[in-house]
């Protein structure tokens, strides 16, 4: 996660002071938004007020994920990283070039040579082949035929789509045109890959091995990733760091942890409300810190970084109700009681009273699971 | 009150100088640049007149062959090979072979000169509004001038023949390649564009892998209406000596041979069917891959 790594690939990005107004007269209206003018009042002169304020950084090597409703700024968001779209104001730096100052050839080898993108749509071309498709990237860097259609070929081996390759688009399902897409952006090994509901299509099967793959290839190199997606679960299983966006605003940004432990507002709170609460806090993040050096003798060993499920496992299988948590070195930090942990799967009481009233049923599966 | 039943025109005098004086500066243009504009349009006229010679002077078989090959190749539909062949058959039989042959060499030449002028234009067309915007009344005059008006400065510059006769029915003809180029690509899905962008695509490669392929089918549909607009001038451009069925109609209008006119009308709605039904059943093929396979 945070820890140093030297397999980075990826490039840092940075979004500072975002702004985003969709409109012929957007210029006209920069600065009073930035004086605080609100997407309605924008609205009242038929402007649409798309990002307000984005500060993100996004270190190289991380999958950074962004969630948010319909309608909140996704997909105009990851549009800024390739200048897909222009901000109204503020930077777009990757690696800490800024990539407004690039000039249409220099902008162009950025987008060959450094991102690949992944669409909500897919956006497949409808008169190629698969095996075309997904050599497209390829194709525009100047790779030779024979390679870049080898190099398609074992990814779209590895998205599952083997025998598939000389079809059309449209003779393939929903699912399956998202895998092509997947390839395609895959095929390109760009640092930078932006993934816009990239799974949304996929029935839950294919969906969990897709994750599997986007993992397995971020062990071996680390790419930077952003990555929209309305499933929670999805998010806390791939990302290192999620940010969460309501009318185009940045509400909360932080580890999955952070968001589950202290969501910023309602807004997020329902967000998180129904997910399984076990498989996103660590040990770390319930236990009791230690009081002086001591450390209790005799009591089961289980690692700070462990998810709760896990520890339930462990302890349960072997009777205790007590385990103590230590760090990678085997110091002892703290602490976890069986039933602090079975507190901490349930939503906390603190929660808005309409949060943890809708949130019981997925409070007495987390029970019945423990 | 003689304002109120006759309109206030111009005087009289002064409206025919000017007349007079525009006519003057345009026939002393045609004298000046005349010799200019004729070779310009030379290399039309060596493919008109190539074309003729091939269509007439092939044995009839071969062209007859070659023209059931061509449908057969564009719409793989054995109905249409088989209509195609009965309707030629049957107006050579009828005498008209000659003409015929003409009037086909005369449609494939206007067409394909439609389509080279046409699409680059409309590729234009569809990346600046500007150009669109002057255009399209452009296109709007002339579709809708009678064509006898453009024939006359084409025929004082070029005098009478096959290339004059050529540009009016390519005047007419070509506006629906323009229209259907520049909005075929207009519609082009604007989250595919953006996924040839998010690559790095230049704009060229923008153009021929993504924006043309797509706008083909909508442009393959303005080509298909260029030919139809392209025969219904052939009665017209016969008048300004291009040879083809146009010739026996008007012979038959001037001395009212009504079986001679109907044989002739007829041939050419008999080519003009081939011709709707091979180019839009290309146009179907094109788009196979569209068609969604499941459901
Ligand atoms: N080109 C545009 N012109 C005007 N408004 C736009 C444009 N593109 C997006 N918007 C508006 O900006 C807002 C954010 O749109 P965006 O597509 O980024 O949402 P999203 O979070 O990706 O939603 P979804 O989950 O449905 O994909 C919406 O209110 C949308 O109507
Ligand atoms: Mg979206």
């Amino acid at each position: 996660m945070a820890e140093p790594a030297d397999n980075i690939h990826g490039a840092s990005i940075r979004l500072a002071g975002v702004y985003k107004i969709f409109g012929p007269r957007h210029l006209d209206f920069i600065e009073q938004v930035h004086r605080g003018m609100t997407k309605e009042e924008l609205l009242e002169h038929n402007h649409v007020l798309g990002l307000s304020n984005i500060n993100l950084d996004i270190p190289a090597g991380i999958i950074q994920v962004i969630m948010g409703l319909s309608g909140s700024g996704k997909s105009t968001l990851i549009r800024h990283i390739n200048r897909l779209i222009e901000p109204s104001s503020g930077v777009v730096a990757v690696n800490g070039i800024d990539i407004m100052q690039m000039s249409p050839v220099e902008l162009r080898d950025f987008r060959r040579n450094m991102t690949a993108m992944v669409f909500q749509k897919f956006a497949l071309l409808p008169h190629w082949t698969v095996l075309d498709n997904a050599s497209y990237g390829l194709k525009l860097r100047g790779v030779a035929k024979a390679e870049r259609q080898d190099v398609a070929m074992r990814w779209i081996e590895r998205v599952g789509l083997k025998g598939f390759e000389n079809k059309f688009p449209n003779q393939l399902s929903g699912g399956m045109q998202q895998r092509v897409g997947l390839a395609r952006a895959l095929a390109n090994d760009a640092p930078v890959l932006l993934m816009d509901e990239a799974f949304s299509a996929l029935d839950p099967l294919i969906r969990v091995d897709m994750q599997t793959v986007l993992l397995d290839i971020q062990k071996e190199i680390r790419k930077t990733i952003v990555f929209i997606t309305h499933d929670l679960d999805e998010a806390l299983r791939l990302g290192d760091r999620i940010a969460i966006l309501r009318d185009g605003k940045v509400v909360q940004k932080g580890t999955a942890q952070d968001i589950v432990l202290k969501p910023a507002d309602d807004y997020v709170a329902n967000f998180v409300k129904e997910v399984n609460r076990s498989r996103v806090l660590l040990v770390e993040n319930i236990m009791q810190p230690l009081e002086a050096a001591a450390a209790p003798a005799g009591l089961p060993r289980l690692p700070a970084r462990l998810l709760l499920d896990e520890a339930v496992r462990r302890l349960t299988g072997i009777g205790a109700s007590e385990g103590l948590a230590v760090d990678e070195d085997g110091r002892p930090l703290g602490r976890v009681t069986l039933s602090d942990i079975v507190q901490a799967m349930v939503t906390p009481v603190d929660c808005p009273p309409e949060v943890a009233g809708m949130a019981a049923p997925a409070t007495e599966r987390a029970a019945a699971g423990a | 009150m003689d304002w109120l039943t006759n309109f206030p025109a111009m005087d009289l005098e002064r409206l025919t100088a000017i007349k007079r004086a525009i006519d003057e500066s345009f026939r002393s243009f045609t004298r000046a640049y005349g010799d200019v504009f004729e070779a310009l349009f030379e290399p039309l006229k060596s493919f008109m007149i190539a074309a003729e010679k091939f269509m007439t002077g092939a044995p009839w078989p071969v062209t007859l062959g070659l023209i059931l090959l061509l449908a057969w190749l564009a719409s793989r539909n054995w109905r249409i090979v088989v209509g195609a062949a009965a309707a030629l058959l049957l107006i050579g039989y009828l005498g008209m072979w000659d003409d015929t042959m003409k009037t086909i060499a005369m449609i494939i030449v206007a067409t394909i000169t439609s389509i080279i002028i046409g699409i680059p234009i409309g590729i234009i067309a569809s990346r600046f509004r500007r150009v669109r915007l002057v255009l399209s009344p452009v296109l709007d005059v002339m579709q809708t001038m009678p064509s006898f008006v453009y024939l006359i400065p084409v025929v004082m510059l070029l005098g009478i023949g096959k290339v004059p006769g050529l540009i009016a029915v390519v005047i007419y003809a070509v506006p629906p390649v323009i229209r259907l180029t520049d909005l075929g690509i207009r519609l082009v899905d604007a989250e595919t564009l953006e996924a040839a962008d998010a690559f790095g695509s230049s704009p060229w490669q923008r153009l021929v892998n993504v924006q043309l392929p797509l706008a083909l089918p909508t442009i393959m549909a303005g080509v298909n209406q260029t030919i139809m607009m392209a025969l219904s001038m052939v009665v017209v451009a016969s008048m300004i000596g291009v040879q083809g069925l146009g010739q026996p109609v008007l012979r038959a209008i001037n001395s009212q041979y009504f079986t001679l006119g109907m044989f002739n009308g007829f041939a050419i709605v008999g080519i003009a069917i081939i011709f709707d039904r091979v180019s839009q059943a290309f146009g179907r093929r094109l788009q196979k891959h569209r068609e969604v396979a499941h459901g």
